[in-house]
């Protein structure tokens, strides 16, 4: 049954993720794309979408992925399975605070986990980039594409603009707006 | 309920609900708001609770914002408050995009939405890897860290394994070696 499905997934995903943000992506990239539920494209796309509206990413992905394979129903299960391990964890944590807080097996578990959010994240950057740059798979037509030096010039140009502290926002609308500019002129050649 | 402890779930409600409809990005985007609203304006707690709160949310499962959300709550109110603050954080977010997720469906095959997606996708490459190097930042710089970073890299984007079990026995690795340099300090 889907809506099981979707809020025992995104539990899954809430409970194995620590760390904010982006911290979530490798783990959604892996359930959700094995599933079929989505292609990665999709999912970049809403990840642009995910920045410019308000809210945590992990609720939004949660959200849109119930949506799109179930309604509202499939919406809320995904949402309630992302919120519900750390509502429970935290609920828990707060009665046994500074027990927790002084913790070492804790520090000790997130001296590995810390390092290990950035491999994944890594990882995941590469599966990223490669449906950036090469949609339709690598092969040497890719190269005579206008489209792959174009993404390569709005990608240059948005991590510059990044890395300068231009608010996520910003940078969407920027590579946006390159990306309209060149498709008309690539209409016009 | 009684009548104060059903007015402070209201006010936990309200001020997640403005929290969560106002900051874009989520994660440590949120941490500022979250500061005026508990801090500054309620006086539900101290700043120093608010930095023990992120460190909290860093070492437990799932969004930070959900995490400060549930334990300050908590904190103000028992499990009622940490539910009324949960919702108020999570249902901004949560009809945005479903009232978004059917546009989408409707704007996505036309032509000037087609181009600006295909740049689009370059600029999110660009703030993951942004991402990427912030939280490569926070980590500590030592032995530990590289082996796990390199091992969890290699271990998700070529050999494929599951997530799961790269991040078990990352943690594994983490408790161990930790537990082995702490011995080593106290000989």
């Amino acid at each position: 049954m889907i809506l099981l499905e979707l809020f025992l997934t995104f539990f899954k995903i809430g409970l194995f993720t620590f760390g904010g943000g982006y911290a979530m992506l490798p783990l959604i990239q892996e359930e959700v794309t094995a599933r079929g539920w989505m292609e990665l494209q999709q999912l970049i796309d809403f990840i642009a979408v995910s920045e410019s509206t308000p809210g945590p990413f992990a609720v939004n992905i949660a959200t849109y992925v119930g949506a799109e394979l179930a309604g509202v129903a499939g919406s809320i299960c995904a949402t309630l399975g992302v919120v519900a391990p750390s509502f429970i964890v935290i609920l828990i944590v707060a009665r046994i605070f500074d027990r927790f807080r002084e913790s070492r097996t804790v520090k000790g578990i997130m001296t590995g986990l810390k390092p290990a959010v950035v491999g994944l994240i890594g990882a995941a950057v590469l599966s990223v980039a490669a449906t950036v740059f090469f949609s339709g798979g690598f092969t040497p037509a890719v190269l005579y594409d206008g489209w792959l030096y174009v993404s390569a010039v709005i990608f240059v140009l948005c991590l510059i603009a990044a890395l300068k502290k231009l608010h996520p926002v910003l940078v969407i609308c920027v590579s946006a707006v390159l990306g309209i500019g060149a498709g008309y002129a690539f209409e016009l050649l | 309920m009684k009548e104060g402890k059903l007015k402070g779930c209201l006010r936990l409600f309200l001020s997640f609900f403005r929290i969560g409809a106002f900051t874009f990005g989520g994660g440590y985007a949120m941490i500022p708001l979250i500061q005026k609203e508990a801090v500054e304006k309620r006086a539900w707690m101290t700043d120093d609770d608010i930095l023990d709160i992120v460190a909290i949310a860093e070492s437990t499962p799932g969004p930070i914002a959900i995490n400060a959300a549930t334990f300050i709550g908590s904190r103000v109110a028992g499990f009622w408050g940490a539910l009324c603050a949960t919702l108020g954080v999570v249902l901004p977010s949560f009809a945005i995009i479903l009232a978004i997720s059917f546009a989408l469906r409707e704007f996505a095959d036309i032509k000037p939405v087609k181009y600006a997606f295909m740049g689009i996708r370059a600029g999110v490459l660009a703030l993951i890897i942004k991402a990427l190097i912030t939280m490569y930042k926070k980590c500590p710089k030592n032995a530990v860290s590289y082996i796990v970073i390199g091992a969890s890299f290699v271990l998700a984007a070529f050999v494929k394994a599951e997530l799961l079990l790269i991040i078990s026995g990352c943690a594994v690795f983490g408790l161990i070696s930790f537990l082995i340099a702490e011995r080593r300090n106290r000989a």
